[in-house]
């Protein structure tokens, strides 16, 4: 599968210099955490919990 | 681990496998017989690999024109998969014929769909142009492993194992050290995940091949377009040196590591891999280096997911594991794969 870019799309960072992870859902909403797992919960109940 | 995802392309072989002697390969557990036409077109044929008298594995068989003879009674299928010729009578049944699959050839790969073939869009292939580009220069090849394909998906998604399974070839302290970027664009299927080392040491792969002494500038993207084609676009620079502010990039050394991940069957991938430069192109010395030093690291991936998978095997179900920041890109490719894996499994309904 490959299809062209699409708006839906979510970015997370890992902060340098910590063990944080900076997570941006494609709504805009952000979300920090150090569980990799409970950032891909958070993005994917999107737009659950997601209220900035 | 992620079910497979049917109604996908897969890499199936280099076209340079495919010829006038039989290939036979099992494709997400469905055994598939290729061959090329002998026509100016020398099209690759995609047939299922086994006849329809007795399952006979077609591939055991042998070509006469672009007709395809099965090597234990003679039934005889055109490139379509019909049935042609059986032994000893004129009336071939009508039921006899075998699936033919659709084959796209590009960028050295031959891609088979793997699917219901009325859905089967070459658009949608991804590209990896390099593979085909005089621009670059190319070494490759294909290992088996034993392991499930998430395996080799974790494995290319995480790239801090460089550090301790590669350590002396590929990987250096810094790989595991620096911190991650990972993003995923759900609609086209793709992660991207990025590690910018700013100041590295340089290994052994790329001193050599580069001729670079002392620290570099190190630049890990990887571009994964679920379910089959990884590339990892590596830059390499002395330290400090980047990109002009116009795009250009004159003085780094650009290297394009292509997989394709391919299923085989339950517990079995090909992994197709290859390693593309832009850079000292015609230096046979340099491309017989890169051939040798990555097939060795290869083999110790391949090594180490055969070890791997053993052992969960050997684990009673429900083992838990751990994730940390490392691996949010594996996380996320997971996710994609078990969701093109149950739309796969949808049946589908054809408007007529």
């Amino acid at each position: 599968m490959s299809g062209g870019p699409t708006a839906e799309v979510y970015r997370v960072d890992w902060m340098p210099g910590t063990d944080l992870l900076h997570g941006v859902c494609h709504c805009g909403a952000e979300h920090v955490t150090e569980d990799p797992v409970e950032m891909w919960q958070w993005m994917l109940a999107h737009p659950v919990g997601h209220a900035s | 681990m992620p079910a497979f995802a049917r109604n996908q392309w897969y890499v199936a072989a280099y076209g340079h496998e495919v010829g006038r002697e039989l290939l036979g390969r099992r494709i997400l557990g469905e055994p598939i017989a290729f061959y090329r036409t002998e026509d100016d077109a020398a099209e690759v044929v995609a047939l299922a690999d086994g006849c329809v008298h007795r399952r006979y594995p077609l591939s055991q068989g042998r070509l006469d024109g672009d007709q395809l003879v099965c090597g234990y009674h003679g039934f005889t299928y055109d490139r379509t998969g019909a049935c042609v010729y059986v032994p000893g009578q004129k009336r071939v049944p009508r039921t006899a014929r075998v699936s033919s699959y659709p084959v796209v050839e590009q960028d050295s790969f031959v891609w088979v769909w793997i699917g219901d073939p009325a859905l089967a869009d070459p658009a949608t292939i991804p590209r990896a142009r390099h593979l085909a580009d005089p621009g670059w220069t190319s070494v490759s090849g294909m290992e088996p492993i034993d392991c499930d394909y998430g395996l080799l998906v974790d494995n290319l998604l995480d790239l801090s194992h460089e550090t301790y399974l590669h350590g002396g070839y590929i990987g250096t302290p810094e790989v595991a050290e620096t911190p991650i970027t990972t993003e995923v664009d759900e609609g086209a299927g793709i992660v991207r995940v990025s590690r910018h080392m700013d100041d590295a040491a340089c290994p052994p792969f790329y001193a050599r091949s580069t001729g670079i002494e002392g620290r570099i500038t190190r630049w890990q993207d990887i571009e994964y377009h679920a379910p089959c084609l990884y590339l990892l676009h590596s830059r390499v620079a002395p330290v400090g040196v980047l990109p002009h502010p116009d795009g250009t990039d004159p003085d780094a050394f650009h290297t394009e590591i292509t997989y394709a991940i391919t299923p085989s069957a339950p517990g079995h991938v090909y992994d197709f891999w290859a390693v593309s430069r832009d850079f000292a192109q015609d230096d046979a010395e340099v491309t017989a280096f890169l051939r040798d030093f990555n097939h060795t690291v290869v083999m110790q991936d391949v090594d180490a997911l055969n070890v791997l998978q053993r052992a969960l095997d050997a684990e009673p179900s429900g083992y838990q594991e751990l994730s940390i920041n490392i691996d949010t890109g594996g996380l996320a490719a997971r996710r994609i794969l078990t969701r093109l894996a149950e739309e796969g499994a949808k049946p589908v309904e054809h408007v007529s």
